[in-house]
C-alpha cells in the first residue's frame, strides 16, 4: 500500500485498472456464459427465443460493438496523454506551451460523432419499426392481460379462457407462425411484463392499452417478473410462460374452458369455500364464487405454483398461503382467512381437486 | 488601478462564546459561509444516504434474505435516491457554486445575499421534513412512515387509495420546499453572474466554472418549476380531492410520468454540469495548461442545456408509446452525446502536451474521465429505445447512473474538495490520506458498479427487496455489497481527512496549486470582503497574466 | 501571504452591467412561466376527457369586464412607473392605487364566478378532470394576482409614507415587471379556458 501511495507512476494505477477491468470481464463471462442448474430460470436478454427479443439482441450486439469501438479508442487516447505527458522527476519548471485550441480538431470530434449517432439511430428505428408496427396475423393467439397488485390475470377472450399467473401460449413455427399478441392493461397501479428470453418489457398502466407480441420458437418454460415498481410485494410478481406444442396448448385451452370439477368427496370443502368470503375475490367456474379482486381458481391444481410464482403448489404451501399470507408474500393482498385446522384442511382438500 | 496590499490582521485575537459564533452563523448572509454550510449539510446527508445504501445492499447480498422486512427496504431504496439527488447533490453543487462564482468574478458577494440565506434554510427544512417522516409519517391514520414510493412516486401509487397516511405528504411537500429554496438561488447565481463582474471580465473571460453553473442555474428555473407544478397537483389529488392523476376518473398516470420526467432528465444534467465545472478547473491547472477550446467548451455547454430539454421520455421506453415517438427520443437523447463527448475530448486535449502532476484532486479527475467515458456509453446503450426495452428498469440502469452520479459526480466532487478546501479553511488535506482515500474508494466504486450491470443483462429488475436465485445473480449481488462497504470505508477515511487536516493540516496560503483564477489572489480563507478592491482582468487567467507579465494570456485570447 | 493585489490591467472605460433586480425578475419570470406552462399543458391535456358532470361549455361565462380591469392595469402600472420615474409622485401614487383597484376588481370576479360555479352549477375541484384543471390553473394565477397586490400595497404605503421616490424607480419598475407577467399569463389562461375549452 505504501509503494502504491509513495509511487506516483502511472503504470501502477493501470495496473489496478486493469486488473478491476480483467476481473469484471471474467465474473461478466462466467454469469453470462455459465449453464444453469435449471434451464427455466434463465433470464439473460442475451438468449433470445422468441422474434422481438431476438431482433434486440442483434441490435445490441451491433450497438455494443460500436460503443466497444468508440471505448477502445478513447480509453487509449486517455491513457496515453497520462502516460506520455506526466511530470517527471527531472524536468525544468518551466511550464508547457499553452494550445488554446484547434478549429479543425474540434470539427473532426464533433462531425465523427454525429455520423455515429445517425447510423445507431437509424439501427434503432428500423428495430421499433419492426417490433412495435409489426400487424396481426390471423393465427394470432390473443391474450389480454391484466396487472394487479401482486398477480397476472390472463383473458383468453376468442377462447373463452380465464386463468392467472402461469401463460400458456402455442410455440411458433417461422415457416407458419403462430405469436401471440398481448393486450396489456392495469386494475390498479403501473406494472411491467418482462419475461427477457421471449421480448423486452412493456408496461401495463391504469386506463392505458398498451399492446405486445412474442413468438417463441422453443418448447418450454420462460420466466420474469414485474418490472415497474408497484408496491410492497413488486419483487415477487413473477412471470411464467409455458410454450407448449400444438397439441399440448388445444389440450390446454380444453381443460381450461371446462367448469370446475365437483368431486363429491370434498362437499365439505366446497361449503367452506362458497360460505366463506373467499367467493368475495375469487372465482370458481360452476359455483357460487365469482369474485375478479383474486386469481380464477377454476383450474387452481393445473398450475405449478402460487401466489405468482413465490411458492410451489404443493397442499403445504396452499394451506399455510390460505392461514397465513404474510409468511410467504407479506403486504400481497390476500388476509389471513382465520379459519379452523378442520376447517382449513377440507378447504385444502377441495381445492387439490381443481384440476 | 492601484495595487493595494492590505494586511487585515486576524480576528482570531478576541475569544467570543460560542453562542455568539453560532448565532454568526445562523444569520450569516456571506456567501462563503452559507456555501460552507450547504457542503456540511450535504455532507451529513451523504453519510445517511451511504447507509441507506448499505443496508439495500446487506438485505440483497443474498437471494430470500430478511435482513428487512420489503416495507423497510422500499423505503430504503425511496430515501436513498430522493436524499442524494436532492439534498446531497444538489445542496453541495450549490454550496460550491454559492463560495466560488463572486470570487472567481471579482465580487464581494452574490446579488441577493439574503434572498441566498433564506434558499439554504429553505432546502434545510426541506431535508429535516423529509426525514421527520420517519416518526411523522402515520399521521391520524396509523398507517405510512418515510415514503415507499421510489424517488419518482409515479401515480397511481402515490394516490390515497395506494398510499395512505402521510408519507408521501412529506415527500412532497419536503420536496416542494426545498424546490423553492433551489430556484431562489439559481436566481442568485444568474443575478450575480450577470451583473457582478468586475471590470474586464466580458463574458467570454469568465472561468468556465462560472460559466457552467450559470447554465445548470438557467436548467433549474425551467426544470425544477415542472416537479413543483407536478407536486402542487399530487397535492391537489391528495388533499383537495383533485383528479389530476386519478386513473379512475379518467386521469392519466403518464401525464405525471411526462411532468416528472421534464424535470428528472435535466436534473441529472444540473447535477453533473457543475462536475464538469470542477473538472474544466482542475484539469488545466495540473496539466500546467490552458482549457483546450474555452469556446467550444461554452458553446457545448449551452447546446447540453437545450437538448437536455427534449430527451426525458427517454426514461419512458417501455410505457407504450408509439414508434414514432420512441425514435424522435432516441436521436435527441443520442445527439446529446455529442456536446458532452466533445468536452471529454477536450478535457484530453488540455491533457495533451502537458505537464501533469498526480496530486489528489489530478487523480480523481483522471478517474472522471474514464468512468464518465464509460458511462456516457451505456447511455448510448439505453438511448437506443429497442435495446432499451431489455434494458430498462433492470440493475443495468442502475448501474448506469450510479457510473454516472458516483463515477462522474462524486469522484469529480471528492476533486474539488481536495482542490479548494485549502482556500476555503487556510489548510492542505493530508496527500497521503487522500490516496488511501482515492484508491480505496476506487476500487470498491469498481467493484460493485462495473459488476453490477452484469444483473441487469441477466434479467434483474430494479427495486426488488429479494429476488429468485437466477444463475449468477447471487454471487454478482453478493460482490457489487462488498464493494459497497469498500466505498463506505473510503468515505469514512475522507470525512476523518476533512476533520483532521482541518486542525492539523500545513497550512496552505494564497495558490497552493500555483492556479490562475481570481480565488486564488486572495487569502485562504479569504477575508469577509474577498477583494480589498475590486481587480480589473484582461484575459480568461488573470493571475497567470501576473504571475507572466512578459508573456500575459491577454495577448493571445 | 495575505496580501490582496490587484492585476495590472487597465481599467476599461464604461463598464455597465445590468441592474440586477431586474435580472432577478426576470429569471423569476421564466421559473414562474414554467409552472404554469405545466398546468396549461394539463388543462389542454384533460380537454373533453371528463367522464361526467359540468362541461365548460355549459357553466363558463366569459370574463370580459374583468379581463379588461386587469389589462388596463397594466397600462396604469406602466404609467405610474414612467410618472415616478420623472419625480411626478402624486400621478405615480395616483396610477398606482388605480392598478390595485383594476386588480382588486379582477380578483372579485374570480371570485364571484367561483361562487356562481361552486354553489349553482356544483361544480368544485373534486367533480370531474375540468373541475381540478380549471380551479387549479385560475386558482394559480388568482394566487399570483394576490401576491402581487400585496406587494403593489406595500409599495404604495411606502409612497404615502413618503418614501417612494425617483431613486426607487429601478425597484418600482422591477415590481411592475412582475404585474406584467401576471397580465401575460392570464391572457394565455384566458386563451386556453374561455376560447380553446369551449
Amino acid at each position: 500500500m505504501k509503494y502504491l501511495l509513495e509511487n506516483r507512476n502511472i503504470p501502477s494505477k493501470l495496473a489496478g485498472i486493469l486488473v478491476l477491468f480483467v476481473g469484471f470481464l471474467l465474473a461478466a463471462k462466467l454469469c453470462l456464459g455459465a449453464t444453469s442448474p435449471d434451464p427455466s430460470q434463465v433470464t439473460s436478454i442475451f438468449r433470445p427465443e422468441s422474434t422481438p427479443a431476438d431482433w434486440v439482441f442483434r441490435l445490441s450486439t451491433f450497438v455494443l460493438a460500436v460503443t466497444g469501438a468508440i471505448f477502445a479508442v478513447v480509453f487509449t487516447m486517455i491513457v496515453y496523454a497520462i502516460v506520455k505527458y506526466r511530470q517527471r522527476g527531472g524536468d525544468d519548471d518551466r511550464e508547457p506551451a499553452p494550445i488554446y485550441g484547434s478549429n479543425q480538431i474540434e470539427l473532426a470530434w464533433t462531425v465523427i460523432p454525429v455520423l455515429v449517432v445517425f447510423v445507431l439511430f437509424l439501427a434503432t428505428a428500423r428495430v421499433l419499426h419492426s417490433v412495435q408496427d409489426a400487424p396481426e396475423p390471423s393465427t394470432a393467439v390473443e391474450v389480454t392481460v391484466i396487472g394487479h397488485q401482486f398477480w397476472w390475470e390472463y383473458r383468453y377472450p376468442a377462447l373463452g379462457v380465464v386463468t392467472a399467473n402461469e401463460l400458456h401460449v402455442p410455440v411458433s413455427d417461422l415457416a407458419h407462425p403462430t405469436p401471440t399478441f398481448l393486450k396489456l392493461l392495469s386494475a390498479d397501479t403501473d406494472h411491467s411484463f418482462w419475461v427477457p428470453q421471449l421480448a423486452g418489457k412493456t408496461d401495463l398502466i391504469p386506463n392505458r392499452t398498451n399492446a405486445m407480441w412474442i413468438d417463441p420458437h422453443l418448447e418450454g418454460v420462460y420466466v420474469g417478473q414485474c418490472a415497474q415498481y408497484c408496491g410492497t410485494q413488486h419483487a415477487k410478481m413473477l412471470l411464467r410462460v409455458y410454450v407448449d406444442s400444438k397439441e399440448q396448448f388445444d389440450r390446454w385451452v380444453q381443460a381450461e374452458r371446462k367448469p370446475a370439477v365437483a368431486d363429491s368427496a370434498v362437499e365439505e370443502g366446497r361449503r367452506i369455500f362458497e360460505t366463506t368470503a373467499c367467493i368475495n375475490c375469487h372465482a370458481i367456474v360452476g359455483t357460487a364464487a365469482n369474485g375478479r379482486f383474486g386469481p380464477d381458481l377454476t383450474h387452481l391444481m393445473s398450475r405449478q405454483t402460487i401466489a405468482s410464482g413465490a411458492a410451489e403448489n404443493t397442499p403445504a404451501n396452499l394451506r399455510l398461503w390460505i392461514q397465513n399470507p404474510d409468511a410467504i408474500k407479506p403486504s400481497s393482498l390476500m388476509p389471513a382467512m382465520k379459519l379452523n385446522d378442520a376447517d382449513l384442511d377440507e378447504l385444502v382438500r377441495y381445492l387439490e381437486t381443481l384440476r | 488601478m492601484s495595487s493595494d496590499a492590505l494586511t487585515i490582521p486576524s480576528a482570531a485575537a478576541v475569544r467570543q462564546p460560542w453562542v455568539e459564533t453560532l448565532h454568526e452563523w445562523v444569520t450569516t448572509v456571506d456567501h462563503k459561509r452559507l456555501g460552507v454550510m450547504y457542503i456540511l449539510y450535504a455532507l451529513v446527508f451523504l453519510v445517511v444516504a451511504g447507509s441507506e445504501a448499505l443496508i439495500i445492499r446487506i438485505q440483497l447480498m443474498f437471494p430470500h434474505n430478511h435482513f428487512v422486512s420489503p416495507q423497510v427496504f422500499n423505503r430504503m431504496f425511496t430515501m436513498h435516491g430522493t436524499t442524494m439527488v436532492f439534498f446531497v447533490g444538489i445542496p453541495v453543487l450549490f454550496g460550491f457554486a454559492n463560495y466560488l462564482v463572486p470570487l472567481m468574478i471579482g465580487a464581494r458577494d452574490m446579488a441577493f445575499p439574503r434572498l441566498n440565506a433564506f434558499s439554504f434554510w429553505l432546502t434545510v427544512l426541506g431535508g429535516v421534513l423529509l426525514y421527520f417522516s420517519f416518526v411523522g409519517g402515520n399521521g391520524l391514520y396509523g398507517a405510512g412512515n418515510a415514503p415507499d414510493i421510489g424517488w419518482w412516486a409515479y401515480a397511481p401509487l402515490t394516490s390515497r387509495v395506494f398510499s395512505p397516511g402521510q408519507s408521501s405528504d412529506f415527500w412532497t411537500i419536503a420536496l416542494l420546499v426545498s424546490g423553492f429554496g433551489s430556484i431562489g438561488t439559481a436566481i442568485n447565481i444568474i443575478a450575480t453572474t450577470l451583473c457582478m463582474r468586475c471590470p474586464g471580465m466580458q463574458l467570454g473571460r469568465m472561468p468556465l466554472f462560472v460559466w457552467l453553473n450559470l447554465v445548470m442555474s438557467g436548467l433549474v428555473l425551467i426544470a425544477i418549476t415542472p416537479l413543483s407544478a407536478a407536486q402542487i397537483m399530487l397535492c391537489v389529488d391528495r388533499y383537495l380531492g383533485g383528479h389530476f392523476f386519478d386513473t379512475q376518473a379518467g386521469g392519466s398516470a403518464t401525464l405525471w410520468m411526462h411532468f416528472f420526467w421534464i424535470f428528472g432528465h435535466p436534473e441529472v444534467y444540473i447535477l453533473i454540469l457543475p462536475c464538469f465545472a470542477f473538472m474544466s478547473e482542475i484539469i488545466p491547472v495540473f496539466s500546467r495548461k490552458p482549457i483546450f477550446g474555452y469556446p467550444v467548451m461554452v458553446g457545448a455547454t449551452v447546446c447540453i442545456g437545450f437538448v437536455s430539454m427534449s430527451v426525458w421520455a427517454h426514461h419512458m421506453f417501455s410505457i407504450g408509446m408509439s414508434s414514432y415517438t420512441n425514435s424522435f427520443f432516441t436521436i435527441t437523447t443520442m445527439a446529446v452525446g455529442v456536446p458532452t463527448g466533445i468536452k471529454i475530448f477536450n478535457w484530453i486535449g488540455t491533457m495533451w502536451g502537458g505537464k501533469i502532476q498526480f496530486k489528489v484532486p489530478m487523480l480523481f479527475s483522471v478517474a472522471f474521465l474514464f468512468q464518465f467515458l464509460i458511462a456516457g456509453l451505456t447511455g448510448i446503450m439505453l438511448g437506443s429505445a429497442a435495446f432499451d426495452s431489455q434494458l430498462t428498469l433492470s440493475y443495468f440502469v442502475v448501474a448506469h447512473f450510479h457510473y454516472t452520479l458516483v463515477g462522474g459526480l462524486i469522484f469529480g466532487l471528492f476533486g474539488a474538495f481536495y482542490y479548494w478546501y485549502p482556500k476555503i479553511t487556510g489548510r492542505m488535506l493530508s496527500e497521503t490520506l487522500g490516496k488511501v482515500h482515492f484508491w480505496l474508494f476506487l476500487i470498491g466504486f469498481h467493484l460493485t458498479f462495473d459488476l453490477m450491470h452484469v444483473p441487469g443483462l441477466l434479467g434483474m429488475p430494479r427495486r426488488i427487496y429479494t429476488y429468485e436465485p437466477r444463475p449468477g445473480w447471487a454471487t454478482l449481488n453478493l460482490l457489487i455489497s462488498i464493494g459497497g462497504f469498500i466505498q463506505g470505508i473510503a468515505v469514512l477515511i475522507f470525512v476523518w481527512n476533512l476533520i483532521f487536516s482541518y486542525f492539523k493540516g500545513p497550512k496552505a496560503g494564497n495558490d497552493p496549486w500555483d492556479a490562475w483564477t481570481l480565488e486564488w489572489s486572495v487569502s485562504s480563507p479569504p477575508p469577509v470582503y474577498n477583494f480589498a478592491s475590486i481587480p480589473t482582468v484582461a484575459s480568461r487567467r488573470p493571475l497567470w497574466d501576473l504571475k507572466h507579465p512578459e508573456d500575459p494570456d491577454s495577448l493571445y485570447e | 501571504m495575505s496580501a490582496i493585489t490587484t492585476p495590472l490591467p487597465q481599467t476599461p472605460g464604461i463598464w455597465t452591467l445590468p441592474y440586477r433586480g431586474k435580472v432577478g425578475m426576470a429569471c423569476l419570470i421564466i421559473a414562474e412561466s414554467a409552472i404554469f406552462t405545466i398546468f396549461v399543458v394539463a388543462y389542454l391535456y384533460y380537454m373533453g376527457k371528463s367522464l361526467a358532470g359540468p362541461t365548460p361549455r355549459e357553466v363558463l361565462e366569459t370574463p370580459i369586464f374583468y379581463t379588461v380591469c386587469l389589462l388596463s392595469s397594466s397600462l396604469t402600472v406602466h404609467q405610474a412607473a414612467k410618472f415616478l420615474r420623472s419625480g411626478r409622485r402624486g400621478a405615480f401614487l395616483t396610477l398606482w392605487f388605480l392598478t390595485i383597484v383594476l386588480g382588486s376588481l379582477f380578483l372579485f370576479g374570480t371570485g364571484q364566478e367561483w361562487h356562481r360555479l361552486i354553489y349553482e352549477h356544483g361544480l368544485t375541484i373534486s367533480t370531474n378532470l375540468f373541475g381540478t384543471t380549471y380551479y387549479s390553473l385560475v386558482g394559480l394565477h388568482a394566487s399570483h394576482v394576490t401576491a402581487g397586490l400585496l406587494m403593489l400595497t406595500v409599495v404604495l404605503l411606502f409612497g404615502l409614507a413618503g418614501r417612494v421616490g425617483p431613486d426607487q424607480s429601478a425597484r418600482v419598475e422591477t415590481l411592475a415587471l412582475y404585474w406584467h407577467f401576471v397580465d401575460v399569463v392570464w391572457v394565455v389562461v384566458f386563451t386556453v379556458v374561455y376560447v380553446l375549452g369551449r
